[in-house]
């Protein structure tokens, strides 16, 4: 332990720990605003100085590690007027028309510029409105709001191993953009949306289409339909005070009802679903000798990734759907017949934990009926989150609701589906089962679960050894696919989520998320797996039934045109 | 009190372009006995001797050498800070460009004591002459075995590559020399680790300035502790100092440390010209304090540059007469860091926007109190709080201003009676 004193109290610290972390542990709390938990640290903003004995200048909290015999001090009028002039600097290059952003009372400035006890500022205002992107159907980007804090740019290269987001130009001119000043969607951006659920400001946000899913509500004539990602339920409490590793699945699906949804369905369902297509297809090609390693292909920001920058190896991917499309196609050719609805009076909305499953849904492959798109309006869950507190309904106060048939029933298997390993695991308890012909003994395959980047486990089918990997995040997708290209990948099987720990740490998800947090809800999403009385997707009754009434067998005719789909190589714009 | 010649001495008597004259005349002698010592020892002469940076901050050469030389891992780089961006400084230059292999025997000796393997000599991109200078020095040198594998007949390999800057400011500084030799745009990194733990491309790296590395042969000629005579008790050596503005005789001159300002003016430069008189002199460079006429007494040594809360090392002297507008002066230096800032932290980007407005209503003749109180608080925080050495000098002149002509901002105030 290191010895040092904090504003004249005698500490004690871990080795390597920094003074931030050694001041918070002894209730000292120095504001911080470019510094994010498991991001690297760049000590760009500044606000976090503090002076250390010795140095005429100030040392950045965040960056500084403790020292033996080290005096630091937290609160003097030289720390506390650097701080306020700091900030004071980034609101005069700020837009600060705060009532009418999207993260008003929720924005880390906001909140600092309060903290600091900001009234008014000493600087003139020298922001110069630029034109903001919105050229794609999942992230909004508004430099006007940007604080170049670096964030964004840290999750995208360090994290994502992406490179879309960089620091352009240089002096008060300095832009955080993607290459050349270009779009989003002109770069090789995955939609992730990371950079936007690490964003302290609203400079990068998700797509707001919450007023369209208004309009569908509102419109007698249509029949609105929602479904809920698997990642939604152990993450929306958090959005109302929660801490992180609860869940929260019977207020969720009352809170829908309360919306005005005419239906409210369980994408577990299609998790189930797309275990028994996925596993039969990749049985079908280890029997037949097709393309392996066969890639998971749930993930909308790894399809893009795949599309960009390896179109060579879009053979890999498995062709089904996610679950989110399967929902869709599904909604829309065998829930309209049934049901007696014109598919184009029906308005099929997703609940995700992602923005790349905004452009999912805009694919033009996605129409089961021509010129119609399967999913029509995809929200984030702080998009739902804000639609809760628009409509006066208090969330906390909801008794428990329960999902609608014919897709309300469904499996543990799918409700791992948000882990990183999750979809593994699930298809592993099918496949083994499917193909030794008796029933697991343990069910739980530990080997894939956990925060590692890169997870591999063997397992045994029809008596011998087959080796499955599960990556989280491109970067460590894209050590799996150097290996494959090197022909020397020997796995069976790949599983690839582009959010850190899976859907549950998705770009959609409630701000704040953290690994720590990520991890809670991957706990709570294991719980959620011991609780359900069928654990394993093939035993879902509603799915055998769908099977015989409708779909007839897996990777059959009508799954073909129903559930699988295909990729294209995408060039790159130079 | 005299020039003293020691770095410089053998320009004007030598020709840059020829090694041969460079090997007739002494040079790589001292390569070739710290060659036969042992490194730590060498080092240890180094520490003796008591040779600070020369760049600017001042930083003790040993102890960069030293933990250069303690790290297991390798390859380890030498660096050569030549990229004298520093309005106000010429001196590296002069060396560059009248004796290249002085320094090059000076990277040599440094890195045979730390063990590094390959050097980079980043010079500034506007500097052409000295580009070609150096380039054809290291050309010479590789054609007499002086670079490559076993140099001057012993196990010790160094190649050095140039590197030059493509017009930069920020790259002077040490880690955005680094980025910038590793390909990337010219930004700092947060410190630690520092350069000799993680430098270029993650390893060990010693980064000095061209004249700090002239040094070193005349430290392995006559010995620490004889080195150690030249100049004051705690800054030793010489010093190369640019001197410029309203003097008669503008050049480089080489003096001991301990040797006043006013000497340097008065007595190398030949004062103002024209029976003009001094008003104020600007010291290090456009990064360094403003100093009053009455203030020209100062030693030149790193304690009392240091009193300034400046890094006033590099030795640039630039005289204004009387004749000149502090105004001016301060509105060139703010636009010139304005521009040049690499625009990472926030004290740096933001903060000069506004402390060229500030400045400027004093220019115009329109300042307030209020503006004033602005200006001198948002100069300190941005010397406070800077991630790197330019956001933390370049408001040392405005601070020095506020302090020693205060009255002049009063004269430019609105409503302050003072001239418009």
């Amino acid at each position: 332990m290191i010895n040092l004193k904090i504003n004249g109290i005698d500490v004690e610290a871990k080795e390597g720990s920094t003074v931030l972390d050694a001041a918070k542990e002894y209730g000292f709390d120095i504001p911080t605003l470019c510094y994010y938990p498991d991001l690297r640290i760049n000590s760009d903003c500044r606000v976090c100085s503090v002076e250390v004995a010795g140095s005429n200048h100030l040392m950045t909290a965040c960056s500084t590690p403790v020292k033996e015999g080290m005096e630091v001090k937290t609160n003097t009028s030289k720390v506390y007027n650097a701080r306020k002039t700091i900030t004071e600097l980034i609101l005069a290059n700020h837009d600060t028309n705060c009532t009418t952003c999207a993260r008003n009372l929720n924005c880390e400035l906001q909140d600092l510029a309060n903290t600091l006890g900001i009234e008014e500022n000493r600087f003139e205002k020298v922001l110069e409105m630029d034109a903001v992107d919105d050229h794609n159907p999942s992230i909004y980007r508004n430099p006007n709001r940007c604080i170049k804090c670096g964030r964004c740019i840290e999750v995208c290269k360090d994290v994502e191993g992406t490179y879309v987001l960089e620091n352009q130009g240089r002096s008060n001119e300095v832009k955080v953009a993607p290459k050349y000043g270009k779009y989003l969607s002109e770069e090789d951006c995955t939609f992730c949306g990371q950079c936007a659920s690490v964003c302290p400001v609203a400079a990068i946000t998700e797509k707001d289409d919450t007023q369209r899913v208004f309009d569908a509500i509102n419109n007698p004539n249509k029949h609105v339909i929602v479904q809920v990602a698997p990642a939604i339920r152990v993450a929306i409490g958090e959005e109302f005070g929660h801490k992180s590793g609860g869940q929260w699945t019977g207020q969720l699906i009352t809170a829908l009802k309360r919306l005005g949804f005419d239906r409210v369905f369980d994408t577990d369902f299609t998790a189930d679903l797309t275990i028994i297509e996925e596993g039969h297809e990749l049985l079908e090609r280890v029997k037949t000798g097709g393309t392996l390693p066969m890639m998971t292909s749930c993930c909308p920001g790894w399809i893009n990734y795949a599309e960009q920058q390896h179109p060579d190896m879009l053979e890999h991917l498995s062709t089904c759907k996610s679950p989110q499309q399967m929902f869709g196609a599904l909604a829309k050719t065998y829930y309209a017949q049934s049901s007696g609805i014109d598919p184009s009076d029906m308005y099929v909305v997703s609940i995700m934990p992602c923005t790349a499953k905004k452009y999912e849904a805009g694919r033009e492959e996605m129409q089961s009926n021509e010129g119609m798109q399967d999913v029509d309006a995809v929200l984030t869950t702080r998009e739902l989150a804000k639609m809760i507190r628009s409509q006066g309904i208090n969330f906390n106060n909801l008794k428990d609701g329960e999902f609608d048939t014919p897709f309300g029933i469904t499996t543990g298997a799918a409700a791992i589906f948000g882990a990183t390993g999750g979809v593994m695991e699930a298809a592993l308890r099918t496949v083994s089962e499917v193909v030794n012909e008796k029933p697991l003994e343990k069910i739980e395959f530990e080997d894939v679960r956990g925060f590692d980047g890169i997870k591999e486990a063997t397992v045994e089918l029809g008596g011998n050894p087959v080796k499955v990997a599960v990556a989280h995040t491109l970067k460590h997708a894209e050590t799996l696919i150097s290996e494959v290209k090197a022909g020397k990948s020997d796995y069976a099987f790949i599983e690839v989520m582009t959010c850190p720990g899976g859907c549950i740490g998705g770009g959609g998800q409630p701000y704040g998320t953290t690994n720590k947090k990520r991890i809670e809800r991957i706990e709570s999403t294991y719980r959620v797996d011991d609780s359900m009385p069928v654990r394993k997707s093939h035993e879902n009754p509603t799915i055998q039934k769908l099977y015989d009434d409708f779909l007839e067998k897996p990777l059959g005719k009508k799954s073909h045109n129903l559930l699988h789909t295909h990729y294209h190589p995408r060039h790159k714009k130079v | 009190m005299p020039e003293q010649k020691m770095l410089t001495k053998r320009i004007g008597d030598i020709n840059p372009l020829s090694i041969k004259d460079a090997l007739e005349k002494g040079t790589y002698k001292q390569l070739e006995k710290a060659l036969k010592m042992n490194r730590i020892d060498l080092i240890d002469e180094v520490e003796k001797a008591n040779l600070r940076g020369r760049g600017g901050a001042g930083f003790p050469m040993h102890i960069k050498m030293m933990s250069t030389a303690k790290q297991e891992s390798t390859p380890k780089y030498v660096v050569c800070n030549a990229d004298e961006g520093e309005p106000g400084n010429f001196k590296d230059r002069y060396l560059m460009e009248n004796d290249p292999h002085i320094i090059l025997e000076g990277i040599l000796i440094a890195a045979y004591a730390t063990g590094a393997s390959k050097g980079y000599f980043y010079i500034r991109g506007e500097y052409n002459q000295a580009i070609s200078i150096m380039k054809w020095a290291i050309e010479e040198a590789k054609e007499n075995g002086l670079l490559g594998t076993g140099i001057q007949g012993s196990d010790f390999d160094f190649d050095i590559e140039i590197r030059t800057g493509a017009g930069s400011y920020v790259v002077g500084e040490e880690f955005a020399m680094i980025e910038s030799i590793e390909g990337k745009s010219g930004r700092t990194r947060v410190k630690p680790p520092f350069p000799t733990d993680e430098g270029v491309f993650g390893k060990p790296t010693l980064l000095n300035n061209v004249e700090t590395y002239c040094n070193l042969p005349f430290i392995v000629d006559m010995g620490g502790e004889n080195y150690s005579k030249i100049g004051t008790k705690t800054s030793t050596g010489t010093k190369l100092i640019s001197l410029s503005g309203n003097v008669t005789n503008p050049g480089v001159y080489e003096v001991p440390f301990g040797t006043t300002v006013r000497e340097v003016i008065e007595d190398l430069g030949g004062g103002v010209p024209n029976e003009h008189k001094i008003k104020m002199v600007q010291l290090g460079g456009a990064c360094g304090p403003i100093i009053p006429e009455f203030m020209l007494d100062l030693q030149i040594d790193f304690e009392r540059f240091e009193e300034f809360e400046s890094k006033t090392g590099a030795g640039a002297i630039i005289v204004m007469d009387e004749r000149q507008d502090l105004f001016e002066v301060l509105m060139r230096i703010v636009k010139f860091f304005q521009h040049e800032s690499c625009g990472r932290c926030t004290p740096c980007r933001e903060g000069h926007v506004h402390l060229e407005k500030l400045v400027h209503s004093f220019f115009k003749g329109d300042g307030n109190p209020n503006e004033l109180y602005s200006l001198e608080s948002l100069a300190r925080v941005m010397h406070h709080s800077s991630l790197c050495g330019l956001g933390q000098s370049s408001p040392i002149s405005i601070i020095s201003s506020l302090s020693y002509f205060r009255d002049a901002f009063h004269d430019r105030m609105a409503f302050g009676g003072g001239e418009k």
